[in-house]
Parts: structure tokens; C-alpha cells; sequence
């Protein structure tokens, strides 16, 4: 039995189909076909699949589909604007904050939640921000000197 | 930050490099940080079937029968994969380099031989379908006695694991059960220093525990052939050994990877194409075979537990005149990767210190574990912790400093190795010498001013006889001072001796102040035993 949903996706509307139980990670991989969102555990302890629901940071792996209907969802394919990469993105690359690149949709996710409410983090407000996305690669320091840069970029503040 | 000593070896390089020391951006990057690289389960296909397998629960056991009839008329259930199904039901990785004999089954047949052993495959509309097909199915065991100890294993009557290998141990060139080097005479010269120490050494096997699962997608082509899009670490190697389990010729598979979401040696395995690639030709539809995170952990192959013993013959100045070292390798239930693990450990002992007389067996081990398989110097990495862990105890048992007991040990140029090769470009004392100057730990001017160039090759053997002569009339070997006894936690602290400890010696220079800036890069009155700048005197090394 499948129940149709509806919600917002990067601000575009998105109507689907879910059977009862399914997760909104492989909703959007599965059947939306957003695939910048990443699986790592399937069980709520790595933070790799990190999106954000009405702007806050969520692990999609354990979160119902269905009880998404009606909300904004935001993941990494929707970060930047046209061509022009996120702050967080640049500083991403600048920074080499990442390695084998599977950790970094769900880092950004969870590092945008933060500077969206706080644009001006201390670095432990950033090392509280992404202490449930696990790095295999360890590359922690990088992504952590990534976030404080993107604070302090101009683009930031544009955007 | 990358820091190039370049008064250390100068000669060594030409100084003109373009790229090594230059921030350059990596061609994969913007994929990363943008969500659009192409991972193996990015690629979307209709239709995609999902394999899942149903597992052993006993870390050994003889399956009497297994009825799989409920699983066969499940919901979405299209086919069920059976051992007899598979081609080539018997395989090493390493087969292909002609290194070892077949010894692990796809899916067991009659024995499984650790927890997690595949024994059968359930393809279903759905993973979900799939995982429910599996819970039906029943299997009916014999359990059977087991062995997770690497010692344990090699004792008469021990169970025994595989039975390719009976003994419990891999067998080098068909009639070796272990790895030797000797070099000198450990025996009698550890009979005869001033101190032996003899300690044991022990690793826990290590999960790579990647972001990524383990997976792959196998879809039929239109031309005969079969593409498999896969998280492995080795391409080739993965197509030729899915292939000759498949028995089918190689160029019937197009393999598309190379974006691995972190290995670190735990996709070297092919754990996942083969059956993946049998279910997609059995079926003619796409399949994918991913591994749960608990799948990653209970049967994707760790680093293996390796346990190591090492016992040093030490002369009182600090000299070690001889080195004993058992090493045992916890391969598992299977060999994939730890036969050759061995060999490098073999390769690697004694480190990378000069000592005249050298022993080591080194045994690949089979235990009713989860098979272990490469990581990050696999075969190396545990010895080096065993290895200079020693060497802080050798430090205190002497009553050096430890950075200098490295030093007056370390490998010099000219020196034979224990493997009969001569030390070339060694650097070790180089590299402890900035180590201690960047922590602001004082050495002493003698071992400040040694190098890897001088008093290497003859020298050292002599100095090696000289040790000796002047050790102590009685040959009774003297056990370590109470400081570091067996029973003491592996922590070492990194004591300085007091000023009455043996041997005396110089009140180190005082420390530079904690708050003093960082020295320069290539400081001009380096104190270091290289030659600076030695290219243009023409001393050009190899």
C-alpha cells in the first residue's frame, strides 16, 4: 500500500509515492532520484545521509518518509545557486575538506544548518555542529578550518 | 603544515620541483563537494533486483539441511541462489598471481566456518522482500568446535579450520608453514648480553568501517556482456577474480568504479561482484548486492589480530646485539590477504635498526574468525607498534633516552640488513633528530651530530665485536631492571634517568623556552650530521 506525499525539495515541489515504513533517505535517492544524499549506516549513527527539514539538520536514514508531507527539505544538490558554488563549498575545496568525498554532503548539511542560525561560530560551536557526521578518512581538521573560513568569506554574507 | 627540510639531504633532489609542495586542486573535488560524484549506487536502473544473503550464526558448524521452500514462494522473491549454482565455488584472491591454493567457497557447502559466512542468496523485487525471504529460510546446524586463538590453534588437536590448510596454517611454496629469517646467531649471542628483554606484543583485528558499504551493481548489457558498477579498490583485480568464479572470459565484464567512498583495504576483496554478477546472469535483469552496515562489520574483512613476541639481547651502552621475533597472523577462516601479510612482516623485521644477529618466524594462522584482509601496512603496522615499544623498553632498561637509543641503533648507510641487503639512503637518524628538535627535547650534542652517513657498514660490525668483548664475564643473561616488567601496562613512560643511572652521562642542555618561535625552515647553523647543500660538492647519492 503506498501513500502519496508531497513536500519541498531545494524549493521546487516534489510529489511521490511511499510504501508505509520508508525512510526519507531512500525516498529521495530511490524514487525522487536526488542521489547527492549518501547512505552510511541505515541506522541513525554516522551522519553521513544529513539533510535539512525546515532548516534543521536530520538524519534522513531515520526519518519517515511520510511524516515529511508538507515540509521544506534541503540537501546538497540544492546548495548552490546556478553556477556559483555555497561558501561552504568553496571553502570545502580550498580547504581540502574531504578525501574520499562519501562523509562531505552530510558535513555540508550539517555545517550550513549551523551558519544559517549562527554566521559567526566559535570553532567549538563548529566541532559541536559536526559531531554526529563521522569521517572515516579523518580529515576533521580541514573541514572544521573549512567552516570557519566560509563564516568569514564576503560570500557568506551575500548570501 | 608541510615543511621541506631541504638542509637535510640536499643532494638528494634537485630543489627545481613544480608540483611536490604546490597546493594543487584534485580533479574529483567539485563532484564532492557538489554531491554529484559518481559513487556505484548513484547509478539508477529500472527494474533493479536486490541480493541479499542468508549468513551462519555459529562461528562453526556442519549444516545438515537447509529448506528454503517458504523463502521461494515469499512475495517478490525471484530467485534463490544455492551453492551449487556457483560456477567456480572455490577461490583465493591472490590465485590469480599463483600464490596460494583455493581455499574459500562463495557460498558454504557443508561447513561454515566463522559468523557471517555466506550460505545462500535470496534475489527479490525489493531489499526489504529479499530480507524477509531470508528470515524464512531454515538451515539445521551441527555445531562444531571452534578456535579464535591464534596459539590455541597451532596445539595438537586443535580444531581444525580449513581444510585446504588442516594444520591451521598457510603453506609457503607448498611445504612451508611459516616464514623464516635468520641472520647471525640470536640464540647464542642473546645467551651472552648484558640484558634480554622479553615481552609480548598484541593487536586486535581493526574494521575499515568505510562511509561506504561494500556493494555492487551488475547489469546485463545489450551486447552479451555485463556491466558492474562497483565500490571496489581494485578494478582489475576484482574483474579477473569475478570472472573466474563466474567462469566466463573477463572481456564478458565492463567494471565502472574508481569512486571509492573510503577503503582504506577493505574493497580489495571482491566480497560482493561475483554473486552479484551470478544473480544478474542467472536472472537477466540488474542487480545490486549492497552491505548492511552490521554485514560491514560481521563479514567485510578486518585488519587482521596479529600477535608478536619479541626478545632483545642489550648490551649495556645501549647496543642490541641480537633480536628474536615470533610473530602470529590471525588470518581467519580463509587466506585472501594475510598470507601475504606475513611476507612483509618478514621483510620488515628487525625495523629499521642494525642489529648483527636477526630471528624471525613469522606463522599466517587460521582461527574460526571473520577471513582478514589488507589495511593501511597491513603486515607492518602491527610489528612497527610491537617493534618500538620494545625500543622504549630497551631505552629504560639501559637507562637512555629513548630518541637516542633509536639513533645509536638506526640503520646506517653501509650497514647489511638482516635480509642481506646493504642500507642505502637511510634517514632515520635524520628524521628522529628534527623529531626531537621540533619537541623541544634535548639530545645529547654526540647524538645531535650523528648521521645516517657516518659509521655505517664495517664499522658498525666491529663495533658490534667490541660490544660484545666487553660484556660481562658471566654469561648469564640479565633479566630487565623492575621497572619494566612483563606484568606492567604496554604505556612507557618517557622518563628521563636519573643522574645516577647507568651509564653516566652530560646533563642535557636546558630545553629552549616553551614560547620561543618555531625555528626557520633550514635553520644556517644547523647542528645535523648531513652535509648541507653536499650537490655541489659533487656527493650526489644514489
Amino acid at each position: 500500500m503506498k501513500t502519496p506525499i508531497q513536500f519541498r525539495l531545494n524549493g521546487e515541489g516534489v510529489a511521490t509515492f511511499v510504501e508505509g515504513g520508508a525512510n526519507l533517505l531512500d525516498t529521495l535517492r530511490e524514487s525522487v532520484g536526488d542521489t547527492s544524499v549518501k547512505g552510511g549506516c541505515w541506522q541513525g549513527t554516522c551522519g553521513t545521509c544529513t539533510v535539512l527539514i525546515d532548516g534543521m539538520p536530520r538524519l534522513s536514514c531515520v526519518t519517515l518518509a511520510e511524516g515529511c508531507a508538507g515540509r521544506s527539505i534541503e540537501s546538497v544538490a540544492g546548495l548552490r545557486r546556478g553556477a556559483e558554488l555555497h561558501p561552504l563549498q568553496s571553502a570545502f575545496m580550498e580547504r581540502f575538506a574531504a578525501q574520499c568525498g562519501y562523509c562531505t554532503p552530510g558535513m555540508l548539511m550539517a555545517a550550513k544548518a549551523l551558519l544559517d542560525k549562527n554566521p559567526n561560530p566559535t570553532r567549538e560551536n563548529v566541532v559541536d555542529a559536526i559531531c554526529g557526521n563521522i569521517c572515516r578518512c579523518t580529515g576533521y581538521e580541514p573541514i572544521i578550518n573549512a567552516v570557519l573560513d566560509a563564516a568569514r568569506s564576503d560570500g557568506l554574507r551575500r548570501a | 603544515m608541510l615543511e621541506f627540510r631541504k638542509d637535510i639531504f640536499a643532494d638528494e633532489r634537485d630543489d627545481n620541483l613544480k608540483e611536490v609542495g604546490q597546493p594543487t586542486q584534485r580533479q574529483d573535488m567539485l563532484g564532492h563537494v557538489t554531491g554529484t560524484s559518481p559513487y556505484y549506487d548513484d547509478h539508477r536502473f529500472a527494474n533493479l533486483l536486490h541480493l541479499k544473503i542468508l549468513r551462519s550464526p555459529h562461528a562453526h558448524a556442519r549444516i545438515r539441511s537447509i529448506d528454503d521452500s517458504a523463502a521461494a514462494r515469499a512475495p517478490g522473491v525471484k530467485r534463490i541462489i544455492r551453492a551449487a549454482d556457483v560456477p567456480v565455488n572455490l577461490n583465493t584472491l591472490l590465485s590469480l598471481i599463483q600464490f596460494g591454493k583455493d581455499d574459500e567457497p562463495s557460498l558454504a557447502t557443508d561447513i561454515v566456518r566463522y559468523k557471517g559466512e555466506p550460505i545462500l542468496g535470496i534475489v527479490a523485487t525489493s531489499e526489504r522482500a529479499a530480507l524477509e525471504a531470508v528470515a524464512l529460510v531454515r538451515v539445521s546446524y551441527d555445531q562444531l568446535p571452534a578456535v579464535f586463538d591464534v596459539e590455541e590453534a597451532l596445539k595438537p588437536g586443535a580444531p581444525s579450520v580449513n581444510p585446504t590448510y588442516p594444520k591451521n596454517t598457510f603453506e609457503y611454496y607448498n611445504k612451508y608453514d611459516h616464514q623464516k629469517l635468520r641472520y647471525g646467531d640470536a640464540d647464542a649471542a642473546i645467551a651472552q648480553p648484558d640484558i634480554v628483554i622479553d615481552e609480548r606484543y598484541q593487536m586486535s583485528p581493526i574494521e575499515h568501517a568505510p562511509t561506504e558499504t561494500n556493494g555492487s551493481i551488475t547489469v546485463p548489457d545489450t551486447n552479451g556482456r555485463y556491466i558492474v558498477y562497483t565500490s571496489t579498490q581494485a578494478l582489475f583485480f576484482s574483474l579477473d577474480t569475478s570472472a573466474k568464479i563466474n567462469a566466463i572470459q573477463s572481456n564478458q565484464l565492463h567494471f565502472i568504479g574508481g569512486t571509492v567512498g573510503g577503503g582504506f583495504g577493505g574493497k580489495v576483496d571482491t566480497l560482493t561482484e561475483p554473486l552479484c554478477i551470478l544473480a544478474a546472469r542467472l536472472i537477466g535483469a540488474p542487480v545490486r548486492y549492497r552491505f548492511s552496515r552490521h554485514e560491514e562489520m560481521q563479514f567485510g574483512s578486518p585488519r587482521g589480530g596479529e600477535r608478536i613476541y619479541v626478545k632483545d639481547g642489550v648490551m649495556k651502552n645501549g647496543r642490541i646485539i641480537a633480536r628474536k621475533v615470533r610473530a602470529y597472523f590471525d588470518s581467519g577462516a580463509y587466506t585472501r590477504l594475510s598470507s601475504y601479510a606475513v611476507v612483509k612482516c618478514a621483510a620488515h623485521i628487525p625495523g629499521p635498526y642494525t642489529i648483527p644477529n636477526v630471528h624471525g618466524d613469522i606463522f599466517c594462522v587460521f582461527t574460526n574468525r571473520t577471513p582478514a584482509t589488507a589495511m593501511r601496512g597491513f603486515g607492518v603496522t602491527a610489528l612497527d607498534f610491537a617493534l618500538e615499544c620494545q625500543m622504549d623498553r630497551g631505552a629504560t632498561a639501559v637507562g637512555m633516552d629513548p630518541i637516542e637509543y633509536r639513533i645509536l641503533n638506526a640503520y646506517r648507510d653501509g650497514d647489511m640488513k638482516a635480509h642481506r641487503r646493504e642500507a642505502k639512503n637511510c634517514a632515520l637518524i635524520e628524521c628522529a633528530q628534527v623529531a626531537a628538535e621540533k619537541a623541544n627535547w634535548p639530545l645529547r650534542d654526540e647524538f645531535r651530530k650523528m648521521s645516517s652517513r657516518q659509521g655505517g657498514g664495517a664499522a658498525a660490525h666491529a663495533g658490534a665485536a667490541a660490544d660484545r668483548s666487553r660484556a660481562p664475564a658471566s654469561a648469564a643473561p640479565v633479566r630487565a631492571p623492575a621497572t619494566t616488567p612483563t606484568s606492567t601496562p604496554q604505556r612507557v613512560a618517557y622518563e628521563r634517568p636519573a643522574p645516577s643511572a647507568p651509564p653516566p652521562r652530560p646533563a642535557p642542555p636546558a630545553p629552549p623556552p616553551r614560547n620561543a618561535p618555531p625555528p626557520p625552515a633550514a635553520p644556517a647553523g644547523s647542528t645535523h650530521g648531513a652535509p648541507r647543500f653536499s650537490s655541489v660538492f659533487g656527493t650526489r647519492r644514489r
